[in-house]
């Protein structure tokens, strides 16, 4: 369960301020699918990034599953974004020199997990993601919709609350993009709260709800469908 | 993040740009071996001139007319040095610490036998010369303890003189002729191969009164003193200028012990020490400075990367601990590779000279390297804090 209260986010560009989020109010109830859209330079990216604990709001609160994490020091945050959130991006973000298998186990080896371990956890989560046998390629060895595949297996090998997800089909093809939102929704009914930043309208009509900011602020309300 | 973990994950960082590692890691290993090359050959070149200096015995003193410390220029030259005389080494000879003197003259002269003539050098000197240089006699014996002024027509030869002008044929007896003055062949000597270039072998020894009439001189080249194993070099050395001041009436002559000798080498051997540890310092300088660059691009490169880690969990701290680490399998490889370098070249040193004995001790080893760890850690901080100082949100929009 996600909540912000009057989130407020300013950025000094220049001499200017910016306001990139004016007052956010958002309530997302664990297994929610949950699409943010609107026009570049809306504030999307930076909602993201203050759900993903990435930034901090210059004002305002924010719950994830009952604790206040707006208040939390850095490392008690960095500890919510090991084991509470996964982050699927754009342009997928793999270590280049570390094969499929040691991309997606990275986040295990940054938690400390032991190896025999982490072995079948990886291995699962790669058949799990038809990447069975390409576990030993480097990311230049995979095409787009590997790649993001292997994304989203390392977004998730911690069992995460709360997938974020930024265009996360905006780099690839039409089917490939379909098959990576199909794999995204298969971890929302699985109980993973699925947000996802896109401004392709198809891929927002595909949740079931949508935020659309503009300028900074919410427009949308709950569970309308605002998608032209 | 589990050791080993953090270490494979650094060390795949470094080997995935090789040819790039393997550069900067170049810096260091000069740098490394340069100084691991000096520290063993500087302790081998120390025991190898200590070897060359003592084969002759230690706890010698030598005097030499004049006083170079004072004019610059040698005491033969003025005319109002009184020169050395064998009265002089006979007064010596009854300070109680000295056990025996040499009075010593040298030049060169033909020496000739049979059919046979070579050029030589002879050396004048007292029947002690044996025990005090510690020659070896390998036939016959050393010169009698004849008086100074009435010593008999006796030669000595070494081993190269002997085989040059007698061969394989019997030399004991035979008469030799040295500068138009006959000599009867008494002994000869040990091989003693070479020291510093002068070949020791290639030399004759005959009385020192002799040496003086051929080669036309009323005073002596040098006094050797031999003192007790127990007495201190430097009194000794004071007693023999108080007597030799009051016999001469002012310093004109040059008084050396061998501490001394070996004291002025070892100032050489640290000059050179130094410059060679400068040289491999200036090179560690260069490889850090090679570190810091290949680690600022490194970071540049990877800025996505930081941005990813932030974004999964991975502090600040940790992050500068990453690329500090990697900093340091950098500087660490070099260092091995430096200490390969060192000891090879050191092997290969002590193969080409065998009588510089080169040898690398292991504390020095694991100082070296150490080293080449402190290198890489400092040239790994700025690059690691501005990584660690990324924020992540910027940190991932790079890409």
């Amino acid at each position: 369960m996600i909540q912000l209260r009057h989130i407020e986010r300013v950025f000094m560009v220049g001499e200017e301020e910016v306001h990139a989020l004016r007052d956010v109010s958002i309530t997302a109830e664990a297994g929610e699918y949950i699409a943010i859209m609107g026009p570049s330079g809306s504030g999307k990216s930076s909602l993201l990034n203050i759900l993903g604990l990435l930034d901090r709001p210059d004002s305002g609160a924010y719950e994830l599953d009952g604790t206040l994490v707006s208040n939390l020091d850095e490392k008690q945050q960095a500890a919510i974004r090991m084991h509470k959130i996964g982050f699927v991006f754009q342009f997928f973000h793999l270590v280049p020199r570390l094969s499929a298998f040691d991309n997606v186990a990275l986040p295990l080896v940054l938690s400390g997990v032991k190896p025999d371990e982490r072995q079948t956890r990886v291995s699962t989560a790669l058949a799990a993601f038809g990447l069975g046998n390409r576990a030993r390629h480097r990311p230049d060895q995979l095409s787009g919709g590997q790649r993001q595949r292997v994304a989203i297996a390392r977004a998730t090998i911690m069992q995460p609350s709360v997938i974020l997800a930024d265009e996360p089909t905006g780099n690839l093809d039409r089917s490939s993009g379909i098959e990576v939102a199909e794999i995204l929704e298969e971890l929302n009914h699985q109980g993973m709260t699925l947000i996802m930043v896109t401004h392709d309208p198809d891929m927002g009509k595909r949740s079931r709800r949508q935020i659309l900011m503009v300028d900074g602020r919410v427009e949308g309300g709950k569970g309308e469908d605002r998608s032209p | 993040m589990l050791p080993f973990d953090f270490f494979r994950y650094t060390l795949k960082s470094v080997t995935a740009q090789r040819l790039r590692s393997l550069l900067t890691a170049t810096g260091i290993a000069i740098g490394i071996g340069a100084v691991v090359l000096l520290t063993s050959l500087g302790e081998g070149l120390q025991q190898f001139v200590l070897a060359e200096f003592t084969q002759f015995g230690t706890n010698l003193i030598s005097v030499n007319p004049g006083k170079v410390t004072t004019h610059g220029i040698s005491g033969a030259l003025i005319s109002n040095v009184r020169p050395l005389t064998i009265e002089d080494a006979r007064i010596l000879k009854n300070i109680p610490q000295i056990i025996d003197t040499v009075s010593v003259v040298q030049g060169n002269a033909a020496i000739e036998s049979g059919g046979r003539q070579r050029r030589t050098t002879i050396y004048g000197v007292d029947a002690s010369a044996a025990r005090v240089w510690r020659f070896e006699v390998a036939a016959g014996r050393f010169l009698p303890d004849d008086p100074p002024r009435a010593a008999r027509s006796f030669v000595v030869l070494g081993s190269k003189v002997r085989r040059e002008l007698f061969g394989s044929s019997q030399a004991l007896g035979a008469r030799v002729r040295i500068g138009g003055e006959l000599f009867r062949v008494l002994g000869t000597m040990e091989s003693k191969g070479q020291m510093l270039g002068f070949d020791l072998d290639d030399s004759v020894y005959i009385p020192t009164g002799k040496a003086m009439a051929l080669f036309n001189r009323d005073s002596l080249m040098e006094i050797n003193l031999l003192h007790s194993a127990g007495s201190s070099s430097t009194t000794v050395a004071e007693q023999v200028k108080k007597v030799l001041v009051a016999r001469h009436g002012s310093e004109d002559f040059s008084i050396t012990t061998q501490e001394k000798m070996l004291e002025v080498l070892g100032g050489v051997l640290d000059t050179l020490t130094f410059a060679v540890g400068a040289i491999g310092g200036i090179s560690l300088l260069v490889g850090g400075v090679g570190i810091l660059t290949i680690m600022s691009i490194a970071v540049n490169e990877r800025t996505g990367e930081i941005g990813l880690l932030r974004a999964m969990g991975v502090e600040r701290n940790q992050i500068l601990a990453l690329f500090l680490g990697e900093a340091v399998v950098l500087a660490a490889i070099g260092g091995l590779a430096g200490l390969g370098l060192g000891v090879g070249g050191s092997w290969l040193c002590s193969l080409l000279i065998p009588a510089l004995p080169a040898h690398t001790s292991w504390s020095y080893a694991a100082a070296a390297e150490l080293l080449a760890v402190v290198v890489g850690l400092l040239a790994g901080v700025l690059p690691a804090r501005r990584a660690a100082a990324l924020h992540p949100v910027e940190a991932l929009r790079a890409e």
